[in-house]
């Protein structure tokens, strides 16, 4: 076997398994994940999937990060290749010093030769075929083979892989046995015939404590029924789907009446997504805690009905897990494609309030933020994620509620209050703080105000008047300010000695996380920021400002964040510099380091020297 | 059309219903649309029903797209909360808005552009989903606002004023809601005020979705000869197959038909509608029957109007999805937050 690339790479290296899409391979990666989690060592997990039902190459990686990094690292030192469609470009992406596992039931020699790694070959479809009947359940099995095969090579204990398929098969005892027999079966073999484990290992750890493996879409749809979210409507589409999925199965646990067995939500399909923003309108309008989830072709379609919910001041909270655009673009790759086309949906002078949350637990934390802001803002809200955050499996710390919290239902005058007031001005500025006072329908005649999309007055009157129109629209700009005060303030790292930073938003906070670290050992130091909210609150044009270079670490081609912050700040272009990753696969440490490293290479500044100032 | 705000001015002799609330308190602000506009008439219709039904003026909620049909919900029932919202997309907002409190009633205001060129899916969609709700197409087969454009409900062969000639065959939003499985199909002319009010205080009381297409001729673009939907050729080729009296709970006892020649039909809060049948061959429980007859008369170039088709078996939106009877909008937090312990239960799964 060749020599190990890093001395020790114990709890720390790359398994990366290609299989044929619809063969039930995804359950013995998520036990293999599962099991290594158990294990006490933090894993991240990322499913690179096709949009297809069945028969195209689809992978599963499973990164195992002993310091706890939540990016993908970028290289592979395990494949299992399973899928003969994908072996030539499996083989070559093995890390020089790696290891190549295929099915020799059908042996390559010819085909699977590289000098640097080391191929083992496993006839599981053999071993699959003389222990099991049946053509379906043998390529099942096949596919839960492997993963006693990696368990013996990574020193996995098979007890704990035991107690998980108990956990998951309690109600089917059978299957418990079968996986089991597999899972030996490919343990046996690999001790018998290889080195067992190889230097690439698991031993215990108890980094996990305390944590859970959770997606976004379920961490923010469980947000959202703590939230008190009552009315859900949607169509279809990936990477968003799961979002409402998980929504309705929490709510059908979680907000059944215990007497009347009646169910406190309401969850529609809609006929389009245009049809799914109208509803979600319709039902903020009318005082409900309304949502929907969608995903970038969703957010073109839905900008008529964001300029009205904007202009007639209607909350409306939109969950955007963002893929790869334009257009359909790649629908199961990740992406920050929809940053500029949220923040500024629909004709004439419109914005909107974004959030962008970085990983499962702040999907889960930001959903009630998110309809918060809604109400006491009377706007549209969209919280950006994407398929990164929304799809792939994290460790996250144990997602926590703090039971004092309540609802801000914002500005609504309820009759009694109504009594109280001489008139009701829909949309005057009774605060000075460009937020209006609303009133929901069924309340009292004094109360009924008109909403409409044409323009309109203070009073809510119709208008084609220019002076009060722009009444409006320029305490429209107001409330914008007030929006800056309220989002979530952006993570800021820094130390006053570094003139230079990385600034990201949402998936993009693993990787830079990783890359300040590499840097870091490099004798490089690099602050660090992460927004979290447009309006883009003081703090973020105070610390650009502070830098002599900030690094804008984005995940597409157009620098769509660099261009918010260029037209929303009065900081120069000139100071802030794009790392672009725009391919789909979510975002490595890698690229930021070699991206920083490049340009101080090309200026022939020591590294040393960089950053730092004198 | 009128520059000058109506005076809030109620004389003590007027008439007042259940709630001492006279006509006037039922109004809105002042039309805008042209003078002798059908969509008046249909406004002083539909002002008419809800002082009738003694409806508190904040139950009332008034939706509606873009159009001059659109406009009208500002003209009646100013004490009821309105959304005049994007064009074609009514629906969908009458849709969240019924999901998020089932307790009020909803009347959706709608033209023949709105809801039958770009608003046809939402539309359809409302339909299968039996929402409930009152939907109002004001139909006259042309686009007023953009000056004359024929609308997807335009007759073949109907002449448009600058002498243009419709060759494309039109949707018949009555037709088509029957075969969608709609549970109150009617079609009226804006100049029968005696059929119309009735008819809209029988949709309130339906539970589920109402269509009412009433033709509603415009006075400016499409009145004039060769025409089918002027005031004179409509007057002339209408003809009422069912005639519709709605009887409200308490009124019951008065209520006196003869037998035989009427159809009760009993709504879930006790009121009844009571369907006199003008040709005694129709069915309006029968959607067969119904289409057979309204082609029929089509084909003679006739509009067939009443209540065309009525069934009340089928389940609304809320039925279709367990929710309570009170508004989901309503419902105290605290009954909708499961707590931190629930959530640790939940985490277990996730460990």
């Amino acid at each position: 076997m060749p020599a190990n690339p890093t001395p020790n790479r114990v709890n720390d290296f790359v398994i990366k398994i290609g299989t044929v899409n619809g063969t039930g391979s995804a359950s013995a990666n998520g036990l293999l994940m599962k099991a290594i989690f158990r294990s006490g060592v933090p894993v991240v997990g990322k499913n690179y999937f096709p949009s297809n039902i069945q028969g195209l190459p689809t992978w599963y990686e499973i990164r195992v990060t002993r310091d706890g990094h939540r990016a993908r690292a970028g290289q592979v030192d395990i494949m299992v290749a399973l899928n003969a469609e994908t072996y030539a470009r499996d083989l070559q992406e093995v890390v020089s010093g790696g290891y190549f596992i295929y099915d020799s039931t059908w042996p390559r020699a010819a085909l699977l030769k590289r000098d640097d790694i080391t191929v083992l070959g496993v006839p599981l479809a053999r071993l699959c075929n003389e222990n099991f009947p049946g053509v379906r359940t043998r390529i099942l099995m096949k596919n839960i083979c492997y993963a006693g095969v990696l368990a013996a090579l990574t020193g996995l204990d098979l007890d704990v892989i035991r107690t998980l398929l108990a956990a998951t098969y309690a109600k089917k005892p059978q299957l418990v046995d079968s996986n089991m027999k597999a899972i030996q079966l490919g343990y046996d073999y690999a001790t018998a015939n290889f080195s067992c484990p190889l230097p690439l290992r698991i031993e215990k750890m108890n980094a996990t404590d305390g944590h859970i493996i959770i997606d976004g879409n379920t961490a923010t749809g469980l947000g959202c029924v703590y939230a008190g979210a009552t009315v859900g409507a949607w169509y279809p589409i990936t990477p968003s789907t799961s979002l409402m999925d998980a929504f309705k199965s929490f709510a059908d646990k979680l907000r059944v009446d215990p007497v009347t067995g009646r169910k406190n939500y309401i969850m529609i399909q809609a006929e389009d997504e245009l049809a799914s923003i109208g509803m979600v309108i319709g039902a903020c309008w009318n005082g409900a805690r309304a949502f929907t989830a969608t995903s970038g072709p969703g957010i073109s379609l839905m900008q008529e009905f964001l300029g009205l919910a904007y202009y007639s001041e209607t909350p409306t909270v939109i969950f955007d897990v963002q893929r790869v655009g334009p257009s359909t673009g790649m629908p199961t790759r990740t992406q920050q494609g929809d940053i500029r086309s949220a923040a500024y949906a629909s004709h004439g002078d419109t914005r909107h309030v974004c959030l962008y949350p970085a990983n499962p637990e702040e999907c889960f934390a930001f959903a009630p933020v998110a309809f918060d802001l809604a109400e006491r803002l009377q706007t549209p809200v969209l919280v950006l994620s994407d398929l990164d955050i929304g799809m792939n499996d994290w460790v996250c710390p144990e997602l926590k509620w703090d039971d004092s919290y309540q609802p801000d239902r914002g500005k609504v005058l309820d009759a009694e209050q109504l009594k109280q007031v001489e008139r009701f001005w829909r949309y005057y500025d009774h605060d000075n703080d460009g937020i209006p006072y609303r009133t929901l329908p069924g309340t009292d005649p004094k109360g009924a105000y008109f909403a409409r999309g044409s323009g309109h007055t203070q009073y809510g009157g119709y208008t084609e008047d220019s002076k009060e129109y722009q009444i409006v629209v320029d305490r429209l700009r107001k409330k914008w300010l007030t929006a800056a005060r309220l989002v979530p303030k952006a993570i800021i790292d820094s130390n006053p000695k570094n003139d230079i930073a990385i600034v990201t938003l949402g998936s993009g906070d693993g990787p830079a996380r990783e890359a300040l670290a590499r840097l870091r050992a490099q004798g490089v130091h690099v602050n660090y920021m992460r927004v979290r909210g447009f309006p883009f609150g003081e703090e973020v044009e105070a610390f650009l400002a502070a830098h002599q270079r900030c690094y804008v670490v984005e995940q597409n081609r157009d620098a769509q964040l660099r261009a918010l912050l260029t037209l929303e700040t009065g900081v120069e272009k000139s100071r802030m510099r794009s790392i672009l990753h725009y391919n789909g696969m979510p975002l490595t440490a890698g690229t930021i380091v070699d991206g920083i490293m490049a340009v101080m290479e090309s200026r022939q500044i020591a590294p040393q020297l960089v950053g730092t100032k004198t | 059309m009128t520059f000058m705000p109506k005076p809030k001015i109620a004389h003590p002799d007027l008439p007042r219903n259940a709630l001492g609330l006279t006509r006037r308190d039922y109004e809105g602000a002042s039309s805008t649309l042209c003078a002798g506009c059908g969509h008046d008439s249909i406004t002083a219709a539909i002002t008419e029903a809800v002082w009738a039904d003694s409806l508190e003026p904040q139950n009332l909620v008034k939706l509606s797209g873009i159009g001059c049909s659109s406009k009208t919900t500002a003209y009646f029932v100013s004490g009821a909360h309105g959304f005049n919202s994007v064009h074609g997309r009514m629906p969908s907002i009458a849709t969240g808005a019924n999901a998020a409190n089932r307790t009020l009633r909803y009347i959706g205001v709608s033209g023949d552009g709105d809801t039958l060129s770009i608003g046809l899916g939402q539309f359809v969609h409302a339909i299968r989903r039996n929402l409930n709700m009152l939907y109002m197409i004001e139909n006259n087969g042309v686009y007023g606002l953009t000056k004359g454009q024929f609308s997807a409900s335009a007759d073949l062969g109907s002449k448009a004023k600058k002498g243009e000639v419709n060759n494309q065959p039109p949707i018949d939003p009555v037709q088509l809601a029957i075969t969608l499985g709609a549970t109150f199909v009617a079609r009226s002319f804006s100049g029968d005020k005696a059929q119309l009010v009735p008819l809209i205080q029988a949709a309130f009381h339906h539970p589920g979705f109402a269509l009412i297409d009433v033709l509603s001729p415009c006075v400016t673009f499409n009145d004039h000869e060769g025409s089918t939907r002027s005031y004179s050729f409509t007057r002339e080729h209408y003809e009422e197959a069912v005639h519709t009296d709605f009887v409200a709970p308490a009124m019951e006892i008065q209520a006196d038909y003869p037998p035989g020649g009427t159809l009760p039909v009993t709504m879930h809060d006790g009121s009844r509608i009571m369907l006199r049948k003008v040709d005694p061959d129709y069915d309006p429980t029968n959607r067969g029957i119904a289409l057979e007859r309204i082609q029929q008369r089509m084909r003679e170039g006739e509009h067939l109007t009443g209540l065309l088709y009525i069934g009340t078996d089928q389940p609304d939106l809320h039925g279709l999805n367990d929710t309570p009877d009170t508004a989901l909008s309503h419902v105290p937090y605290a009954q909708l937050n499961p707590g931190p312990k629930a959530l640790a239960k939940v985490m277990e799964r996730y460990r």
